[in-house]
């Protein structure tokens, strides 16, 4: 795993004084990560840098402050993260918060990233919202790899000796499944069950683990949160734009096969973070085209396929994302070299997608594979002429059908191939291919679900 | 205010019966799971979908009172 940062955001406006100096350089990044290498921080360094925790001392009371940050989710969904801890303050007594780590998406590397090297501000922002909603039974729920568990309790030790927690954080193991990380998929785990998502009446923050309101935020959410509560919602909104403030981490997949995580500013052209030389950009055309992307994926593998020279005027925003059906998600932008096949890649990886469902939803057990399958067929050489017109029905017959949303960002995901490989796609029509026998791109996991147990 | 039928899809198991019971508001797709029409139950159909609730082998569809 190797980690940079992203060349500033120059669009962006002028920084507002912060309250106390920001832990990022002049840029005001990385603000999560450190700013030289992937060096770990350990509790001495990071307390140096930021000082401890900021508690306010009563519930509720940092939540205004969140809501003027306008900080939201960075799990995928962007969900405001003011509304999230209101909802389950209001909910009842005795909450649980549980950060999620577990991510799931093969394809995403930030999580691990940023719980690797910077624990302490994940752990500090998961006690920050545990007191906001008046919570003292605290999880992190993290794949279950044992390098990274190990590093998180000696991380939790040094900060038990220090008295920086309020609340004991129990460790829940988050099985390497797609939709581990899925909200009522956490739930069901943390409840000592299965990670299967759950028909989501009542819903996670009103009745979650053991029956009590439920906060679920994911781990870089936290890192945010814990230095909103220490710099302000104005420092917190000196980068981004002002309907999507702040930093985000991404992964990103070059076309040249190199991947990394950086942390960047939301708004950041598309064309800053990934190298698009598509000639989109160039004299119009008359110049030999030194094509080395061909597309892009946004947002992972719920998310869509944009054409290189559409994702080369974009930036990361769902303001600009929304419309051509894409969203910023959890970060993942991979950028599709010219000798792949697009459809092959999708087919591989909506296979994938397939078997990870929980079958448990009628609809997605039995349309997924058979999306993957006429997939298949589709990545090959003259396909039967009836395949594009069932991968329509049955996207449109899963669509909004699952108890949680696997079919539903598959669908997107299969859709935005459709449009962005129709080229493709005639030519194999004709039986022919840009790139036949072509070495995989986007990664996948080696193994899949068999058993019961593989989702505990 | 008018009640409406929900699936639990994680219940269902594609017995089909509530198409059978209540044809004017559920279909079956073609795996055998039904999709509801997204209206509410119109008064004349109270007891058909009340008797499709209750029947459902599987106690997956529900009738709810949009909030």
């Amino acid at each position: 795993m190797t980690y940079a940062t992203a060349a500033p955001n120059l669009s962006r406006t002028t920084a507002h004084p912060p309250i106390q100096p920001p832990p990022g350089g002049a840029s005001g990044l990385p603000r999560l990560l450190p700013e030289h290498g992937a060096v770990p921080v350990d509790l001495p360094t990071h307390l140096g840098h930021h000082g401890r925790p900021p508690y306010r001392g009563q519930a509720r009371l940092l939540i205004p402050l969140l809501e003027e940050s306008g900080l939201t989710g960075r799990g995928g969904a962007a969900f405001p993260v003011s509304r999230k801890l209101t909802a389950v303050a209001d909910a009842g007594t005795r909450p649980i918060v549980i950060g999620n780590g577990a991510e799931g998406e093969p394809a995403s590397d930030k999580d691990k990233s940023l719980l690797w090297i910077s624990p302490h501000l994940v752990l500090d922002g998961l006690q920050l919202a545990a007191e906001a909603v008046g919570s003292s039974s605290v999880g992190l729920y993290v794949h279950r790899s044992p390098r990274l568990q190990e590093r998180l309790r000696a991380a939790l030790a040094e900060r038990a000796a220090a008295g920086v927690d309020q609340a004991p954080v129990e460790l829940i193991d988050a099985p390497p499944r797609f939709l581990a990380g899925e909200e009522s998929a956490l739930a069901s785990r943390a409840n000592g069950g299965a990670a299967w998502p759950r028909f989501k009446q009542p819903r996670v923050f009103e009745r979650g683990v053991a029956g009590r309101p439920t906060l679920v935020q994911n781990v870089e959410t936290l890192a945010h949160l814990a230095l909103i509560a220490r710099y302000g919602a104005r420092w917190f909104r000196s980068l981004g734009t002002a309907e999507e403030p702040g930093s985000m981490l991404c992964t990103l997949h070059q076309a040249d096969g190199t991947r990394n995580v950086v942390e960047t500013a939301l708004g950041t052209p598309l064309r800053n973070l990934l190298r698009l030389d598509d000639g989109a950009g160039g004299s119009g055309g008359a110049a030999p085209r030194n094509i080395t992307a061909q597309a892009v994926l946004v947002g992972g593998y719920h998310g869509a396929w944009l054409p290189a020279s559409l994702a080369a005027g974009m930036t990361l925003s769902n303001a600009a994302l929304r419309p051509a059906g894409a969203f910023t998600g959890a970060g993942v932008l991979a950028a599709l070299p010219a000798d792949r096949c697009g459809v092959a890649e999708t087919a591989r990886v909506t296979r994938y997608l397939a078997l990870e469902s929980a079958g448990q939803c009628g609809p997605c057990f039995n349309g997924l594979p058979r999306i993957a399958t006429v997939l298949d067929e589709l990545a090959g050489s003259r396909p039967d002429r009836r395949a594009l017109a069932d991968i329509k029905r049955w996207a449109g017959l899963v669509e909004g059908r699952g108890a949680c949303h696997h079919p539903d960002g598959t669908v997107r995901f299969v859709r935005s191939a459709l449009q962005t490989f129709r080229a493709e796609i005639q030519l194999h029509e004709h039986g022919r291919c840009t790139a036949p026998g072509a070495r995989p791109f986007l990664p996948l996991p080696a193994a899949t679900a068999t058993t019961d147990a593989d989702w505990s | 205010m008018k009640k409406q039928l929900r699936v639990d899809p994680t219940a269902c198991t594609g017995h089909g019966l509530c198409a059978e019971l209540l044809p004017e508001l559920i279909t079956l797709d073609e795996w055998g799971y039904p999709i509801l029409a997204g209206q509410p139950v119109p008064r004349g159909l109270d007891r058909e979908a009340r008797r499709a609730v209750t029947d459902c082998p599987a106690l997956a569809l529900k009738l709810y009172r949009p909030s």
